[in-house]
């Protein structure tokens, strides 16, 4: 069994790739790499494509370290990974859709973000002009005696994201759900390339509105990373305390969502008025509602007054003292219980097979949080537990939120506590070399994986991979022998991000 | 639960007064009504949320109109889950190449009169990702628009103006024709 560093080793070392390194392997360490992720070993944190390379991040699960491999592609195919490793797949088909870099030995060619609709095929590879004749998508077959097809979305009925689910339902019974993605597909993968660092970080902070401050966040730290730009320490301590911010706007959203989800709304109003009592304080604070634009390379853009300090302990108190009557309120009401609990489980194999982050992995077993390894400042000196959970149902993915609302609470304390004065921005100067960074961010829904190559100021290559891309899949297992009135229960208690993954 | 209602029920209300409607968006939206639609709406509307490209940013600032502060179904508008039920549009995001055609077919499926808000700067033009070779553009591009709520997200106030512009222009139609 190889170790990752000895894999690195065996390949080229890229100069000029931080924090972690890079090595440029042939197609056998390649191969090996795959048959290392799927026998469990290491984790596949992210797998993207750019004209003639293919590169993957792997992280060791034992050690925490983080590798790159790259491939070079000269004939423009690759040996894939998801023949092996199944979280690979849905990558290599972006990638094929993106760059026309084909997976050999992939058992799944079909288009994933390609719907035959953009006027061209392979817009950031060898471009190819084509007429869009949009052929149907080939689902996987169900078949059986009284199986029936249900087809949802693109355009839900709530107020979310758009997808497809295609369902083969046995009476009231899930058999199978396929999703089909890409919808939201804007290319940000395309814009980025050629953009000033000022405009890359305002498209980084808009990939999934949720999580504008982890991804801004992720961004920035892959930049700095690249350039080698020392934060100042009230910046460090100012961008934890946006991502706890966000973290509790979005996971009190999400309790309340899952308990209106089970029809009982009651939680929801009462967690939303929490929920809305952190936007506001984030406005008072910050500016902003969603903090969107404050974090940028080097820096933060918006220091924290007294006033916007005021706001945000009120705002922290009040969940404090109310947030515990929840809790109350949601273990307490059977009616509750009996929609949440063994409802669309996870298996602890798969969520560790995905890498799955966030509340989903946590919820199955899986103890990994980004701000503890590979762990980045200001959280090695923050006190804080990460939660986690065997059970892998719904009702367990409620109460890693739960915890993790109480986690933040403390944090948000701790930070406003102890937070140094000083400069709020260093300076980033950006010289004609190429230089790669790299950056693993914890955001509310599971680690933020960015990284970028620059040179002269602007961006080569950006890759930005959503927690969502190793969560997805998990949930067309979790409904499977589920009925399918609790599917919205399900997704819900997932809570992926469309923008996220289509990007 | 008891002592949640309890407490509920003495406390006094978190819902914010009613924003005054914005003078640009009234104007804006002056010309798109039509006497037929006064008549027939009255003084509600049913709003039809549609996520046509969006970040999802002005998903969450939508779903806050519903909180106890903003409460938007006290002024009549409520948010229903097919476009056939639907009098208002509301349409995020640039409108990206894969999501065209679902936008036109939601607004075939909705019954005339209506009318489209679109909300969010990428709304308007594509704002940051204009330009894109799987964006269309604006929601214009697509659908007609009757008003535009401006802003990255817009605050829920803002896009509660938008709608009580449209709302307000409807009414005082209403009772003078």
């Amino acid at each position: 069994m190889p170790s990752l560093i000895d894999l690195v080793r065996s390949g080229r070392t890229a100069e000029q790739h931080a924090p972690w390194r890079r090595a440029i392997v042939d197609a056998k360490t390649w191969n090996l790499a795959a048959s290392e992720l799927a026998s469990g070993q290491w984790s596949l944190l992210g797998l993207w494509g750019e004209q003639a390379m293919v590169h993957t991040a792997i992280l060791d699960d034992e050690t925490a370290e983080v590798a790159v491999l790259s491939l070079g592609c000269p004939d423009r195919r690759f040996p894939s990974i998801g023949q092996h490793h199944p979280p690979a797949l849905r990558p290599e088909r972006a990638i094929t859709d993106l760059f026309g870099l084909t997976a050999e030995g992939s058992p799944d060619a079909r288009s994933w973000l390609d719907h035959g609709e953009w006027g061209v095929r392979h817009p950031l590879g060898d471009p190819i002009a084509s007429a869009g004749a949009s052929t149907a998508y080939a689902f996987l077959p169900a078949e059986g005696p009284g199986l029936h097809q249900i087809a949802v979305g693109p355009v839900h009925a709530g107020i979310i994201e758009p997808g497809h689910f295609r369902f083969t339902a046995s009476g009231e019974t899930v058999v199978r759900l396929e999703q089909r993605l890409g919808y939201v597909h804007k290319g940000i993968d395309g814009l980025m390339t050629g953009a000033e660092i000022d405009r890359a970080v305002r498209l980084a902070g808009r990939v999934s509105g949720d999580s504008t401050v982890a991804y801004a966040f992720a961004f920035s730290q892959a930049v700095e990373a690249a350039l080698g730009v020392n934060v100042p320490s009230r910046a460090v301590w100012l961008r934890a305390l946006l991502a706890e911010l966000e973290r509790l706007a979005n996971h009190l959203g999400d309790i309340g969502a899952i308990c209106n989800d089970a029809s009982f709304n009651l939680m929801q109003a009462h967690c939303n008025v929490l929920r809305e009592g952190i936007l506001r304080a984030a406005d008072v604070a910050f500016g902003h509602r969603l903090m969107r634009d404050i974090i940028v390379p080097g820096g933060i853009v918006r220091d924290l007054d007294a006033n916007g300090r005021a706001a945000i302990r009120t705002a922290v108190d009040d969940i404090k003292r109310r947030f515990p009557e929840l809790i109350e309120l949601y273990d307490n009401t059977a009616s509750l219980q009996d929609r949440t609990v063994t409802t669309g489980i996870v298996p602890a194999a798969l969520a560790k097979q995905y890498a799955a982050g966030g509340y989903v992995g946590r919820a199955s077993g899986r103890a990994f949080d980004a701000r503890r390894r590979p762990g980045y400042a200001p959280y090695d000196a923050l006190r804080f537990e990460v939660p986690v959970l065997e059970d892998g149902d719904v009702n367990a993915r409620v109460w890693i939120r739960i915890r993790e609302v109480e986690q933040s609470v403390s944090l948000t304390g701790q930070i406003l506590d102890r937070l140094p004065d000083g400069p709020l921005r260093a300076p980033v100067s950006a010289d004609a070399a190429s230089r790669e960074g790299a950056a693993l961010v914890e955001g509310f829904r599971g680690d933020i994986l960015a990284w970028i190559r620059l040179s002269d100021g602007r961006v080569e290559r950006c890759y930005l991979r959503d927690p969502s891309w190793f969560q997805w899949p998990l949930l067309e297992a979790a409904i499977e022998n589920n009925i399918v009135a609790d599917f919205p229960l399900c997704n819900k208690s997932f809570n992926c991000s469309y923008s996220g993954h289509d990007l | 639960m008891r002592k949640l209602l309890f407490q509920s029920l003495f406390r006094s209300p978190l819902a914010e007064q009613p924003p005054l409607p914005e003078q640009a968006a009234v104007d804006e939206l002056a010309a798109a009504v039509q006497r037929a639609a006064r008549q027939r709406l009255g003084r509600s509307l049913s709003v039809r949320e549609i996520d046509a490209g969006s970040c999802n940013g002005c998903e969450l600032e939508i779903h806050a109109l519903s909180n106890a502060y903003y409460d938007v179904e006290r002024f009549g508008i409520r948010f229903v889950a097919s476009p056939r039920h639907a009098d208002v549009l509301m349409v995020t995001g640039p409108v990206t190449k894969n999501m065209r055609e679902a936008l036109e077919r939601t607004y075939h499926a909705t019954p005339n009169p209506k009318w489209v808000v679109a909300v969010g700067d990428c709304a308007r033009d594509g704002g940051c990702f204009a330009g894109s070779y799987a964006v269309v553009g604006g929601v214009s591009r697509v659908i007609p628009v009757d008003l535009h709520v401006p802003g990255c997200p817009p605050s829920p106030v803002k896009i509660l103006q938008g709608l009580l512009s449209l709302l307000d222009r409807v009414t005082a139609s209403d009772t003078s024709s």
